[in-house]
């Protein structure tokens, strides 16, 4: 059952990693925020899965309440995440941030 | 009447996540007598700006058991597997650099906030895809996309089953 754990946490970790590894070798602002937003997103839904398995696993009214809140979490996660990200993105846009080498930009030939 | 039942319908969802949050407080039964009385209040004040921002443009479909499935099993379902197959290809590009980026504009016909709130949030979610702006009077979306395969895309090619998915959970 422990390995269940661990084979979660593992993955997490390496989603993490990857995305803090994202965050050198990308360009420019909007590339960046793909790495360090998405991936880190992805690697924490593992990390949360752990605990929330450990807690079902360990069962009675201490585990249970830690797999809910940890699903809470999740939840919270899942809806902040994207927008915090988009938020990001739209004011990067707004100051004038151009995105580096890009092949197409429509949002500027809107203006 | 309307304003009313969005302010009840924020109340009952903020009670619910606040007693989610304090469940096993009580001696004898689930929660203390505190937790639920200090839950209602929290409940009743916080659901006035809710209703006052979140339901402007009055979606009361989504109060509607059967679309709290389908988004659950949307959630579990088609999204999670799109989201997992876009963060191999991210992965992927992390490792060698292969980009080409760029922002693409799509038109997926949503018409209701909660729709165009739902399918921002799964694109943006979703790696190697990135909403920028939402044309509020046209529903167009501005989408940062990784790997730009053809600049003027159809909502499918970007984001593939999303927008089908957005209007069948909020329209």
């Amino acid at each position: 059952m422990s390995a269940l754990f661990y084979l979660l946490l593992a993955i997490g970790t390496a989603f993490n990693g990857l995305g803090a590894f994202a965050l050198m070798r990308f360009p420019d602002v909007y590339t960046r925020i793909h790495g360090a937003t998405k991936c880190t997103t992805f690697g924490s839904i593992f990390s949360i899965l752990a605990v929330v398995a450990y807690g079902f696993y360990k069962g009675g009214g201490e585990g249970g309440t830690l797999a809910l809140h940890a699903l809470l979490a999740l939840f919270f996660l899942l809806i902040t995440n994207p927008t915090g990200s988009h938020a990001l993105a739209r004011a990067a846009h707004r100051a004038g941030v151009k995105p580096v080498g890009a092949v197409v930009d429509r949002l500027e030939e809107k203006k | 009447m309307r304003k009313w039942g969005a302010w009840a319908a924020s109340a009952v969802f903020i009670y619910i996540v606040y007693l989610i949050l304090t469940l096993w407080t009580g001696k004898l039964g689930l929660w203390s007598p505190g937790e639920l009385i200090a839950g209602a209040v929290i409940a009743v004040l916080g659901a006035i700006p809710l209703a006052e921002v979140v339901w402007k443009r009055g979606d009361a479909r989504l109060l509607q058991p059967h679309r709290w499935i389908l988004f659950i099993f949307y959630l579990i379902g088609p999204f999670f597997l799109s989201m997992a197959r876009a963060n191999f290809d991210v992965a992927y590009r992390v490792i060698t650099g292969k980009i080409k980026p760029g922002i693409v504009r799509f038109q997926p016909h949503l018409k209701t906030d909660f729709a165009r709130t739902l399918l921002a949030n799964s694109i943006t979610l979703t790696p190697g895809t990135l909403t920028v702006d939402v044309d509020d009077d046209t529903g167009e979306f501005y989408v940062h996309w990784i790997y730009v395969r053809n600049p003027d895309p159809r909502p499918e090619e970007v984001c593939g089953p999303f927008p089908a998915w957005a209007r069948r959970i909020a329209e």
